[in-house]
């Protein structure tokens, strides 16, 4: 087979330019991960293009010599979207960090795909704009991963997921072409609507090389609330009351008892370290009907039993809160050294039966869970507190992750909310689809990417034609046993 | 694989797998770390560079010269270990690769002779750090160092350091330990029963800083004890990886304040007495000294964290300056001391405090950094300057002497019209605005 040897490597080179071209072992080691649990594997070399031509001639001898593609942003992807694949050559993208354009007339931003998700939202809100898509990485993730993995965030609840925000998008197809998608219009029904369709393709498509955003108004108008609960059925329960009173908090996050200590540890802001659950919600908007949804929420919570309820009194103490649950994620590694996280979806009202499964399945197979997430769109992440280095209990968390997976689905749910399916949750995606929809998928791939050379083996696999080896959780922990 | 094999016994310095392997490579940490931002390389990173050290601790890497460059490209700011919501130690970690490094010869031979003759013999020993204190100075007033820089003669044999040259403070008249008494007591009864470090490159380059927390301490009343025979903290050489050294500097310290009794052990140098609390930590497993060096550490307190403790709002005047504070890396990240100066300065009437933009990003100074990688901490000093200028302030106020000289060296080199000066000695100040 042919491969990424070092004459193709000097043709790349000279596309790139040396100085754009590493392929050290130091190099290659620190582009073997993103943030995911268990899944890493050395690329054969690393380039960071300076324009779309080069990037367009690199695709173009990747069909040639066949050799294969994995986009990256900033590598927190938590499906393995960037992680390399075998014979691969991973084309980085953070060093496209400009803001094209910020446009206040319509209101939209035009950026390059390496612009940092929380910078943009730094510099459209001094223009009193707002772009609202806030995943718990806004600080260092990039729009194009965003992008490409149709990222969601706190804000999810009242004002959607990134797909929501992108107008348009220019995109290298594997042959090397230029496709263009959408644009400034609000309305736009020329065609198939291939920019939505882009949005989430993993990077299993083409790369990315410029997205035009919505933005929006920025709310006027914030008010913060922080709610703790003795028995977290009654924080579910809240949940769903809070909804089916027809109020839509733009953000209504949900962390158990485990989440709440490690968090704590990290931050030392005085959470509850008893409480087996804790609610954080925000209400924003214009005028007196922020005061008045924030009033009937309170209701609602104390009514449900939570214990006490509190207002953030500044917007210090409110974003001290709201980093406070950003951080969860890499707080809850401060238990075990791996943390296998998920993105389990469920209707909203379905929440309780939900966070009772993953209770169940942390006691059917003696594994420790922390859970938080997004409880207002229904959105859990049930983490697996764990370490890669014991493969028994691998095992056992993989099997813990198979049943939840199984109970989301009969309750109408999904396998991935906002994370993607990349490498780490594709066995499960025809259960969770269905055949006929993966098979539409892997035509419409290779219909756009006949060699299969981008990001192969993300999403899916397609057979017959081998993917090489990819990195899974298994070989992994085979190299650790032995 | 034999190299592999015969670097068993060097590995055995980096921490165990367990503390290796608390990285769970999330990123969180790259918004922070300033030379990931100068690369975008996630081996400039905090992640990539945790990844190569587990990588070289399993024996799945060996050392080699990018290694070597990551490491010591490093800052050890520690910025990511305050950003690094699982609670990773980076800088015990990298400081311990640090070591591996010099011992496997990766090492710079001339840094490393230097090092040799600074951290083990010079350091420790005060005298001989004082005469070469005098032989610095003389240097400086002679005359000698002004001729070498105008005559260019500098400049054309080697450029960058002549640049360096200009980097060292200059060498005080007077040194603190000759002429402080070692006992200062107060004149009213007091509260306050302080010791206070006189450090090793404050008693020689910062006389004045020392005088002026003295002064401050002096106006509030309290007891001070200056031991003559204290010595270093050790901060240098641990960081170095010379772990021996600091381990008997620190029984020597805690054997010359143990002479008297005070309350709180005040120092005016962010890296003093961040290590000095860490000598509980590093002498837990001596015998003799685990205890005595337990308590020793309870009581370091810097002298900012010191005086946002104690009464002293009523005693400060009216100041009509507007000054910005920059947050040196061992004060925000390694003993997470933010707010504490703030109140402080922000409680003098009349000032205006601006907050600087990424206060909490290292100047570039970092210990010798300016000096091992002039370039680099040239850009982050340039940075850190824009953000000065950008608070349209006429001091900037930092307490450490390292950021200090960086600092004043940035504000000649980029042209910006500031006044560096230790928070300290802008309290004294304040203190006697009425006088
Ligand atoms: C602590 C933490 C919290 C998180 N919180 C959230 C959250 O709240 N909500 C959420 O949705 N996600 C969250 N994530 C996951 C992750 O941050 C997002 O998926 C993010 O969108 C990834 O962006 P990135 O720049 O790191 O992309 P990467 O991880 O580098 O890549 C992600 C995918 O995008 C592709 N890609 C990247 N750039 C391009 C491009 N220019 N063209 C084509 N393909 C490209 C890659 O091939 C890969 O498949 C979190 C992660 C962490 C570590
Ligand atoms: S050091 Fe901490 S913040 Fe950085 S990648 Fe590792 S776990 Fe995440
Ligand atoms: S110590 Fe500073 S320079 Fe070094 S990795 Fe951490 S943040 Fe970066």
């Amino acid at each position: 087979m042919p491969c990424l040897n070092n004459h193709v490597k000097e043709k790349i080179k000279s596309i790139v330019g040396a100085k754009n071209f590493l392929d050290s072992v130091e190099d290659k080691l620190c582009y073997s991960y993103d943030a995911t649990a268990l899944y890493n594997q050395m690329p054969e070399a690393v380039v960071f293009p300076d324009d779309g031509e080069q990037i367009s001639k690199i695709l173009k001898l990747a069909n040639e010599e066949l050799f294969n593609i994995v986009p990256r942003g900033s590598g927190t992807g938590l499906s393995g979207g960037s992680i390399p694949v075998e014979n691969s050559l991973v084309v980085v993208m953070t060093r496209w960090n400009k803001i094209l354009e910020i446009d206040d007339r319509n209101l939209t931003a035009t950026v390059q795909p390496g612009v940092i998700t929380g910078q943009l939202q730094k510099e459209v809100e001094k223009l009193g704009l707002f772009y609202p898509p806030d995943p718990g990485s806004l600080n260092v993730c990039t729009i194009g991963g965003n992008v490409a993995n149709n990222a969601g965030g706190l804000r999810g609840l009242k004002y959607g997921v990134t797909k929501n925000y992108v107008l348009g998008t220019e995109m290298i197809l594997p042959n090397g072409e230029l496709l263009k998608t959408g644009g400034k219009n609000y309305k736009d029904t020329a065609g198939y609507n291939l920019r939505d369709f882009i949005v989430g393709s993993e990077g299993t498509l083409g790369v990315i090389t410029k997205i035009l955003l919505k933005l929006i108004p920025v709310p006027s108008k914030f008010i913060t609330l922080i709610a703790y609960f003795d028995k977290l059925s009654d924080s579910a329960k809240a949940v769903a009351d809070i909804i089916s009173a027809h109020i839509t908090p733009s953000m209504l996050e949900f962390l158990d008892n485990t989440t709440i200590n490690c968090v704590e540890d990290f931050t030392n802001i005085g959470l509850p370290r008893n409480a087996d659950a804790i609610l954080l919600i925000e209400v924003d908007g214009r005028g007196s009907a922020v005061d008045e949804d924030a009033e009937a929420i309170k209701k609602i919570l104390k009514r449900d039993g939570a214990s006490f309820v509190h207002s953030a009194e500044s917007e210090g103490e409110a974003s001290k809160l709201k980093s406070a649950r950003r951080s969860a994620f890499s707080a809850l590694a401060r238990k075990r050294p791996t943390t296998i996280l998920e993105d389990a979806t469920v209707p909203r009202s379905e929440l309780p039966v939900m966070i009772e499964k993953v209770m169940q399945a942390s006691r059917k197979f003696d594994v420790t869970f922390g859970n938080f997430g997004h409880a207002g769109d229904g959105n859990l992440h049930p983490t697996c507190l764990t370490d890669e280095r014991d493969n028994a209990e691998i095992n056992r968390a993989l099997k813990a992750f198979d049943f939840i997976f199984n109970e989301a689905i009969k309750l109408g749910g999904t396998i991935t909310g906002e994370h993607g399916t990349g490498l780490s949750k594709k066995e499960f995606l025809e259960l969770a689809v269905g055949i006929p929809a993966v098979d539409m998928m892997k035509k419409i791939k290779l219909s756009i990417d006949e060699n299969n050379i981008l990001n192969p083996g993300k999403i899916f696999s397609i057979s017959p034609r081998c993917e090489g080896s990819l990195p899974s959780s298994r070989d992994q922990i085979k190299d650790y046993v032995s | 694989m034999t190299k592999l094999n015969s670097n068993n016994l060097l590995l055995s310095v980096l921490p165990d797998d367990d503390v290796l392997s608390q990285c769970i490579h999330c990123g969180m940490c790259l918004a922070t770390c300033p030379t990931y931002e100068l690369t975008k390389l996630e081996r400039s990173s905090p992640r990539g560079r945790l990844k190569m050290i587990k990588s070289v601790a399993r024996g799945e890497m060996k050392i080699s010269k990018i290694f070597a460059e990551e490491m010591n490209f490093c800052l050890d700011c520690q910025a990511c270990e305050t950003a690094c919501p699982a609670g990773v130690k980076y800088g015990s970690i990298v400081e311990a690769a640090r070591v591996v490094i010099e011992e496997s010869g990766y090492g710079k031979l001339v840094s490393r002779f230097l090092k040799y003759i600074a951290l083990k013999i010079i350091i420790p020993n005060k005298s001989l750090l004082k005469s070469t204190a005098r032989l610095l100075r003389f240097y400086q007033r002679s005359g000698l160092q002004k001729f070498l820089h105008k005559s260019g003669i500098f400049k054309m044999m080697a450029p960058k350091l002549a640049e360096i040259d200009k980097l060292s403070p200059s060498v005080s008249s007077k040194f603190s330990d000759n002429h402080l008494e070692e006992k200062i007591p107060s004149a009213v009864p007091t509260k306050y029963k302080t010791a206070f470090l006189t450090g090793c490159l404050m008693n020689v380059m910062f006389d004045e800083i020392n005088n002026d927390t003295i002064d401050v301490l002096k106006a509030l009343n309290c007891d001070i004890f200056i031991p003559k025979n204290q010595v270093c903290c050790g901060s240098l050489n641990e960081h170095n990886g010379d772990f021996e050294t600091a381990k008997s500097l620190a029984k020597k310290n805690i054997d010359a304040f143990g002479q008297s009794d005070y309350d709180f052990l005040i120092t005016n140098s962010s890296g003093c007495s961040a290590f000095m609390k860490e000598y509980g930590h590093i002498l837990k497993d001596d015998p003799e000294y685990s205890g005595k060096a337990k308590i020793f550490s309870s009581k370091v307190k810097d002298i900012m964290e010191f005086l946002a403790d104690v009464d002293i709002e009523k005693k400060l005047n009216t100041m009509n300056d507007s000054v910005t504070y920059h947050d040196a890396c061992h004060h925000v990240h390694t003993q997470k001391i933010f707010s504490e100066p703030r109140k402080v300065l922000q409680s003098i009437p009349e000032l205006s405090f601006n907050e600087l933009e990424e206060s909490t990003w290292c100047c570039g100074s970092a210990g010798i950094y300016n000096i091992t990688h002039y370039d680099d901490s040239m850009k982050l000093l340039e940075r850190k300057m824009n953000n000065i200028m950008k608070t349209d302030s006429k001091i900037v106020l930092a307490a450490n002497p390292g950021c200090i000289s960086q600092l004043k060296y940035g504000a000649k080199k980029f042209h910006v019209d500031v006044e560096i000066m230790h928070p300290v000695s802008f309290i004294k100040k304040s203190l006697n605005a009425n006088k």
